[in-house]
């Protein structure tokens, strides 16, 4: 255990930017923060690295008390989602920056810029000012900056965001190579589920200054605890529904519609409950014994090369439905879609999942 | 030569007309200037020229100008940088008013402030020195060079202050190092704008000092002295007066649009 906080909140003003909060990362690991804007992520990264100082509570590192240790001393690095370099600095000086600071020879400074610069591939840019750079090439010298010293806490604050398509890509592809290996604890904000599914590892949802579940990234995506982090965590949303459960059946509050409750739900008390189901189960075909049809008006139709999304009004409820192929679908047109009802989580009325 | 030229000609010529004409009266003797019309000096003399740099009553006024202003435009900047931060950076109890009520000590007249200046300074000892003018100035200047530099201070991103933390660098250290640099441009518009108003500024400058920091723009307007009219020396003076602001434009030329828009384009 190497970074602890303990009952951590942070309050500006009459708003909660972070409700108490007690969590604990490993060493080595690789921590995504997901959350819509303002979810907390940065607020929460700032309070880690000693930015912002929390209201209450207290930051542990390597079992010391840091909660007033300024940012200065806690050996640090963060990228922010603006490309921030220093503008009238070349880019070898910004890349070398934290190493001037702390009054290292010019020839390990040298040898370390020059190094980092090889990885993220700016070698030949290096004397340049960085708004003679590309986007890329800017966020490139910001991730530089950061791997050049051996940092404790690396940050990366939705470090692709700005990016367009194709380097997010690219450069998504190299970061967990970039950091792996590294004796740090890594954060990673992002607001993009797929995202956070690409790179594994840990993820930490977070709802309005909340954290709603941190664990296993492929677990919260099954599995998630509550309503909330199923919403965080589902791109396209996922389907939430309030049915009754009666024996062994289930009513689906809107649409007059009827579903065979699935073995994995059958040991529940009836009662009112929340499902929320993942927009690819609920499919144009028949796929599994244990599905319920779902009747209604087409209202929203994306086609995106090989994969459909499908909206459709089922009784004044919005279901989505994703599926690989082709389905073309007319808008106002009828159409009957399967929700394989075994994959459904139950939820209860405090949001909790139940099942 | 096409008729698309012959705007700007014009355009030109009427915007050059009044310095043409103080920079041909300045080559020609008094006498030549009052008893006949020249679009050129007739007996060019340098006489005007020799007069102001070889007499202490006309120099010494240039280098009592030239002091006052560069105190002003010193002190008005580095009193400002703070306070620019602070409003850029910080929110604090009554922030907006108190950033508004900088700018409202520049909608006032001079004039109202000519005589508590006189009284307060000369009751502390201060009339008639190079510091009475420069703290005059200082309370038009120092509002202006806030809302310049709040302007272009507002356009660096905090995170850059951020990541020179995180960097390991102290506040001092990044002020200096890296915030100070970042907003060069700024800086040198506010420095600029102090400087434009403190070198026109008569009516304070004037009436704050009597003999030993006597500025040029006070002298200039003697109109006549124990020889007469002197109006080719008046007109040198004139051109010369003209020469320090040229100068201070080349410098800042390309950031002046935005220094007009008080960093905000």
């Amino acid at each position: 255990m190497t970074l602890e906080l303990k009952n951590v909140s942070k309050r500006v003003g009459a708003d909660m930017h972070i409700h108490d909060t007690s969590l604990v990362f490993d060493d080595n690991s690789f921590n995504i923060l997901l959350g819509a804007t303002r979810a907390g992520k940065t607020t929460l990264m700032q309070l880690m690295a000693g930015i912002q100082k929390p209201t209450a509570g207290t930051v542990w590192h390597r079992g010391k008390d840091v909660t007033h240790v300024p940012v200065q001393r806690r050996n640090v690095s963060m990228v922010y989602q603006q490309f921030i370099n220093y503008p009238m600095l070349s880019v070898f000086e910004n890349i070398a920056s934290p190493l001037r600071v702390t009054g290292m020879a010019e020839k390990e400074v040298k040898s370390r810029v020059g190094r980092a610069a090889e990885i993220l591939r700016l070698t030949a840019m290096l004397d340049r000012k960085p708004a003679e750079l590309s986007g890329g090439q800017q966020q490139r010298t910001a991730i530089a900056r950061a791997i050049v010293k051996d940092s404790d806490l690396i940050f990366l604050d939705e470090p692709l965001a700005n990016l367009d398509y194709k380097l997010r890509e690219e450069l998504r592809d190299e970061l967990p190579k970039l950091f792996s290996g590294r004796n740090a604890i890594v954060f990673y904000a992002t607001t993009e589920p797929h995202e956070a599914l690409l790179f594994g590892n840990q993820t930490l949802t977070m709802h309005e200054g909340r954290i709603t579940q941190f664990g296993p990234t492929a677990e919260i995506y099954r599995k998630p605890n509550s309503l909330v982090s199923a919403r965080v965590f589902s791109d396209p949303p996922i389907n939430i529904a309030k049915v009754t459960k009666k024996g062994r059946s289930l009513q689906l509050a809107h649409g007059d519609v009827t579903w065979p409750v699935a073995p994995s739900a059958a040991r529940l008390p009836d009662g009112d409950y929340s499902i929320g189901l993942q927009p690819h189960y609920v499919l144009p075909q028949k796929a599994s014994e244990t599905s319920g049809a779902l009747s209604g008006r087409v209202l929203v139709t994306e086609i995106s090369g090989s994969e459909s999304v499908v909206h459709i009004d089922v009784g004044g409820q919005t279901w989505v439905s994703q599926s690989h192929g082709v389905h073309p679908h007319q808008v106002g047109e009828m159409a009957t879609f399967h929700a394989d009802v075994s994959h459904a989580l139950f939820f209860d009325s405090a949001g909790k999942r139940v099942s | 030569m096409s008729k698309r030229y012959l705007v700007p000609i014009v355009y030109i010529i009427f915007l050059m007309l009044p310095i043409y004409w103080l920079i041909n009266m300045s080559f020609k003797t008094t006498n030549e200037i009052l008893n006949s019309f020249s679009l050129y000096p007739r007996e060019f003399t340098l006489d005007s020229y020799r007069t102001i740099f070889t007499d202490p009553s006309w120099y010494g006024a240039y280098i009592n100008s030239i002091t006052y202003v560069a105190l002003n435009t010193v002190l008005s900047v580095a009193l400002a940088l703070p306070a620019a931060y602070a409003f850029s950076r910080y929110r604090f109890l009554g922030d907006k008013h108190l950033f508004f009520w900088l700018l409202s000590n520049r909608m006032a007249p001079p004039a109202v402030f000519v005589l508590p200046f006189i009284q307060l300074y000369s009751s502390v000892g201060l009339f008639d020195t190079h510091l009475a003018v420069a703290f005059a100035h200082m309370l038009f200047n120092i509002p202006l060079a806030v809302w310049i530099l709040e302007g272009f201070m507002s356009g660096v991103p905090k995170e850059l202050d951020e990541t020179a933390y995180v960097d390991g660098y102290s506040f001092p250290k990044f002020f200096v190092k890296i915030f100070i640099p970042t907003i060069s441009a700024g800086i040198g518009v506010a420095a600029f704008f102090c400087f434009m108003f403190s070198w026109v500024e008569m009516l304070l400058a004037k009436n704050l000092t009597s003999v030993a920091a006597k500025p040029i723009v006070a002298a200039m307007t003697k109109t006549s002295s124990a020889s007469g009219y002197e109006l080719g020396l008046l007109a040198a003076a004139g051109v010369l007066t003209l020469i320090p602001g040229a100068i201070v434009v080349y410098f800042v030329r390309n950031y002046i649009a935005k220094g007009f828009a008080l960093g905000r384009v």
